[in-house]
């Protein structure tokens, strides 16, 4: 049975330990903390993959390092006028960047769900934030 | 440029629907005027909005949450007393994505007959590439008493079989890209499901993206130039019914203010279950590829 690593299990627990209308300041607050590009990428947009789910542009990459554990960097870029989907992308790089490919790979799909926005934000949008979870995945399983 | 700006607006049909930033930036202290925000991304108006603008969120805030529906007039009454809006405020709506969502909240509004409700051309984008001033404090507004109105959708809503009976009679206007519009989007992987069975259009329907109604800057083009597009090339006649519709209603919302307030026609709908409601549902006629299609016989 597939678990959550602990960082991102804690930042579940958080959203799920607050009203909904503190989930949305949280994502809010999310959004505001996703790092910028490293240069190398910055400078080259064509590295990125677009991930055309989600409503608002939404570039990803991962690098897989040659470590025993294949640790997976995570890197995102969303513009400020999309902070939703820049929120969503900034808990999945909190709580997944670091991890070892095989824990990642091991989140549950509908992990986005158990935020508990669902009734807040549309489905399109959620779905934008589970489309993010595969494309990641889906990158891991090409460079293992 | 505002005089030019003021000018576009004067060659419309219902020229004070529309206001320019400018005059928002001048009106927005007036004790009878509320701006509200009205965008896609439910987190943007917190990143910084128009001072003194208040928010509305088209999904948490206007939609019933157990019906697919809207809003009742008891809700909508408390939703404009929370806001403190009162039947007789002039209300200027903008937002992200060219107003998608303030024309559907503009649409909403419609429906409850609240009487002076505007649009700002050109939506938040243009007011941010103005360099004009943003704050991310809470607006404070005193509450107002908005009475208890109902509903009238009859006039610019259409609901699944008005549209199939209309199918054939009365001119249909699909604003969604291209390819959702042949239905090629469902079956492309790379692209988004949308939420619909099937891909295609509506039989008749004729293909007119909203975003032609748009300028480069968000803007509405010129009276002239939407003529070109929906008398010229969609031919239809201001006296026309029409019925407009997208997937969910929203960029269909933008269409049906071009038709209804830009150009002056008279009967303008907005079929709000759309393509997610169509594509789905048992027994309705589908045409797929980049031909309108005929009429189903019966």
């Amino acid at each position: 049975m597939s678990t959550l690593p602990n960082k991102l299990a804690e930042i579940v627990d958080d959203f799920q330990a607050i009203t909904e209308r503190e989930r949305l300041e949280l994502l809010l607050e999310f959004s505001q903390e996703l790092p910028a590009l490293p240069e190398r990428l910055a400078d080259h947009p064509e590295l990125l993959e677009q991930v055309v789910e989600c409503q608002s542009p939404l570039f990803l990459t991962i690098e897989v390092a040659d470590d025993e554990d294949r640790t997976v960097s995570l890197f995102f870029s969303a513009p400020p006028e999309a902070p939703t989907t820049r929120g969503f992308a900034s808990v999945l790089n909190e709580g997944l960047n670091g991890q070892p490919a095989n824990i990642i790979l091991d989140v549950p799909d509908d992990m986005p769900e158990q935020l508990g926005l669902t009734r807040a934000i549309t489905p399109l949008r959620m779905r934008g934030m589970t489309a993010m979870l595969g494309r990641i995945k889906r990158k891991i399983r090409e460079a293992l | 440029m505002t005089e030019t700006a003021d000018t576009k607006i004067s060659e419309y049909a219902h020229p004070e629907r529309l206001v320019t930033t400018a005059w928002v930036a001048e009106h927005s202290n007036d004790a009878n005027v509320v701006i509200v925000e009205s965008d896609e991304d439910i987190l943007l108006y917190e990143t910084g909005h128009i001072p003194g603008a208040v928010k509305i969120d088209w999904h948490t805030d206007l939609n019933d949450e157990v019906a697919r529906d809207y809003i009742n007039g008891e809700q909508f009454a408390e939703l404009m007393s929370s806001k403190g809006i009162s039947r007789d405020t002039t209300i200027v709506v903008y937002g992200d994505k060219s107003n998608w969502w303030a024309a559907y909240a503009m649409w909403v509004f419609t429906l409850f007959g609240h009487e002076d409700v505007r649009l700002m051309d050109g939506g938040r984008d243009k007011w941010i590439a103005e360099g004009r001033e943003l704050v991310t404090d809470k607006t404070a507004r005193e509450r107002a008493e908005y009475p208890v109105v109902e509903r009238n959708d009859a006039p610019i809503r259409a609901y699944l079989p008005e549209v199939n009976e209309a199918i054939g009679k009365i001119p249909l206007i699909d604003v969604r890209s291209p390819e959702e519009y042949s239905g090629k989007r469902t079956h492309m992987p790379a692209y988004p499901e949308e939420g619909a069975l099937r891909g295609g259009h509506i039989p008749t329907a004729a293909s007119v993206p909203w975003a032609r109604a748009a300028a480069e800057d968000g803007t509405f083009k010129s009276r002239a130039e939407l003529e070109a597009i929906y008398l010229e090339d969609a031919g239809l006649k201001a006296a026309d019914e029409v019925i407009a519709y997208c997937r969910i209603g929203e960029r269909s919302s933008h269409t049906w203010f071009v038709l209804q307030h830009l150009l002056g026609f008279e009967n303008v709908r907005n079929y709000d279950g759309s393509w997610t409601e169509w594509g789905n549902a048992v027994r309705v006629p589908i045409v797929k590829g980049e031909e309108p299609g005929e009429a189903p016989q019966r």
